[in-house]
């Protein structure tokens, strides 16, 4: 047997590729979240201003 | 150092991506995604697809953090019961640190990821529920008490509340209903494994009711928490997430539970050994499609009030 086809090669493998998998998943999830996260702020920003100017008007 | 005097046992190797996954006990996590899902889609706040898969995904992590600081803290008792020596560190195939490196990091993981991306009561109780389950169950109760799995239980009971404060952000008498029907399942649930698995328990010293108290007192018990169940799982008929749907499910299931809780009372242990422990192990399953069903209703609730076909002049007490 090839040294470098070893079974602990091959474990490692998985851990490797499993590891960069979840990491990949995390980047793409905080990628959505932080979209729906600003989407929703720039869907109550229209909202806030009025208030705001009626502030400042009032003043 | 050669590899015969590492400090590990000499059977340690290195750890496949499987064998981490084993150690969050995948089986416990199917039914907390589970609940903590319901507990989300149920509350009266709507809740945007992705934020609701990231928040679950962060309970579902919490959860399995847990099971791997169980693990790490269990594995000499693991090592000696049948059920649990498969495990990944009694069977070498994950260190003792390395299972408590991954607990403590996506314990920490997770409640942080939660906190920002839902709020800080859901990641509160997501916090609470590691450090109950970890360190109040396993590393005080359970090998203390024959009431470990009684108040231990709180901590399998809590995802559906958390489910419910990623929405709500908050608590509320709903989401106490549903703490309370897993809460109070639970020690059922627990006991007829431990009737049947009562020399893996005696054998590895855990303080199980049935080592302690003896199969008789452990059938009373099932019996008395079962008839408690039932009206406590009945319930949420009336309450916010309940309805007509809930209540017809929840009589029949609670009615097949009661009268298994009854089989098991009337038999004694000549009985039970005589068939190997037939009606309890049936007992046991049961129990895992009565939970699992009855929260599968409250989302059925749930959908049918989406789609506004909930009728209009059901009671609702609380």
């Amino acid at each position: 047997m090839r040294p470098d086809r070893h079974e602990i090669y091959g474990r490692r493998r998985s851990r490797n590729l499993g590891l960069g998998l979840v990491l990949l998943g995390l980047v793409l999830l905080t990628f959505a979240v932080t979209l729906v996260k600003l989407s929703e702020g720039a869907e109550q920003s229209p909202q806030a201003m009025p208030q705001a100017t009626e502030t400042r008007g009032a003043g | 150092m050669s590899d015969a005097s590492w400090s590990q046992p000499a059977t340690v190797h290195e750890a496949e991506f499987g064998d981490y996954v084993e150690l969050l006990k995948p089986r416990v996590m199917r039914l907390v995604v589970f609940t903590a899902f319901v507990g989300l889609v149920c509350a009266p706040v709507a809740v945007h697809p992705v934020i609701a898969f990231a928040a679950v995904l962060c309970i579902a992590v919490g959860a399995g953090a847990s099971g791997a600081l169980n693990m790490w803290w269990d594995s000499d008792i693991d090592a000696v019961m049948r059920r649990t020596m498969g495990r990944p560190i009694p069977s070498g195939r994950v260190a003792r640190d390395e299972a408590l490196a991954v607990g403590v990091v996506l314990a920490v993981f997770s409640v942080v990821m939660l906190a920002l991306f839902a709020n800080l009561v859901a990641a509160g109780l997501l916090a609470f529920t590691i450090f109950f389950y970890a360190v109040v169950y396993s590393m005080w109760l359970k090998r203390a008490t024959p009431q470990n799995i009684v108040i231990g239980g709180a901590a399998g009971a809590l995802p559906p509340m958390i489910g419910w404060a990623v929405a709500t952000g908050g608590v509320a008498a709903e989401s106490v209903a549903m703490f309370a029907l897993i809460f109070l399942w639970t020690p059922p649930h627990f006991w007829a494994l431990a009737l049947f698995r009562n020399d893996d328990y005696a054998r590895a010293g855990v303080p199980m009711l049935p080592v302690t108290d003896g199969p008789r007192v452990t059938r009373n018990h099932i019996l008395g928490y079962s008839l408690v169940l039932a009206a406590v799982a009945v319930a949420p008929a009336f309450s916010g997430i309940g309805g007509p749907v809930y209540l017809a499910g929840a009589l029949v299931l609670n009615a097949i539970f009661v009268a298994g809780a009854w089989r098991l009372w009337r038999r004694d242990e000549a009985a039970a050994k005589a068939d190997r422990f037939r009606v309890e192990r049936r007992f046991f399953g049961f129990s895992i499609l009565y939970l699992t069903l009855h929260f599968a209703l409250l989302l059925a609730e749930a959908a049918l009030r989406a789609l506004d076909l909930a009728p209009a002049g059901w009671p609702v007490l609380f």
